[in-house]
């Protein structure tokens, strides 16, 4: 989503991002005339009159589960979007009986929150050496 | 969707969820009226907006997603750079 119209949406998908991607972008391109979405979700910039790079995820029941907001030069990275959607999708299906810690990747060990754990957790988690 | 002609496309509703405090702003305010609503682990604003999909135009509102993962990325503008 941004301030532009559908009508540049629909310019810029056919002249630049189909030659980027095969196809072009595969998701709806939505428009924030005014900014009034952006306000709302704290990422429309009034001064600039655009919004800002920000990136919220919503889970199917409606409530923002994480969001991350960086100024315009710095573009976002995909890996770790697709890392927190997978440990989410994690936590949910296990209805929250498992929690991942830092850097968990799919297939790796998850901690089970419970007052057996607390002070405990050394013993069953160390942090990776990246 | 509609089957309303495809140029002309009646104006999208924008944010749909009531801001918290609906008041009016108060004498001497300069503040706009919609103010951030978000927080992680609350509901995410829902809202309706102008779009380009599949090749056509069409309104979409966050809420005909209901029951899949959402992903809503906002970015300053087309024809730039990053």
């Amino acid at each position: 989503m941004s301030a532009d119209s559908r009508f540049t949406h629909k310019v810029w998908q056919e002249e630049e991002l189909s030659k980027m991607v095969p196809g072009g972008v595969p998701y709806p391109m939505l428009s924030d005339a005014g900014g009034r979405i952006g306000a709302a979700y704290g990422v429309y910039d009034e001064a600039a009159g655009v919004d800002v790079r920000g990136r919220f995820l919503i889970d199917p029941e409606g409530v923002i589960q994480a969001m991350e907001v960086l100024t315009p030069p710095v573009g976002r990275n995909f890996a770790e979007l697709t890392r927190q959607i997978q440990a989410f999708q994690h936590v949910a299906a296990t209805k929250g009986a498992e929690v991942t810690p830092a850097g968990w990747r799919p297939g790796d060990p998850t901690l089970k929150p419970g007052p057996d754990l607390v002070g405990k957790v050394w013993k069953v988690w160390k942090p990776k050496q990246e | 969707m509609s089957d309303q002609p495809q140029g002309c496309v009646s104006p999208a509703k924008g944010v749909l969820t009531p801001a918290a405090s609906a008041a009016a702003p108060r004498e001497g305010s300069t503040q706009e009226v919609t103010r951030m609503q978000v927080m992680v682990g609350r509901p995410a604003p829902d809202f309706e907006a102008s779009a380009y999909l599949d090749g056509g135009f069409a309104n979409v509102k966050l809420s005909d997603y209901r029951g899949k993962w959402v992903t809503l990325c906002f970015y300053p503008g087309d024809f730039t750079f990053v």
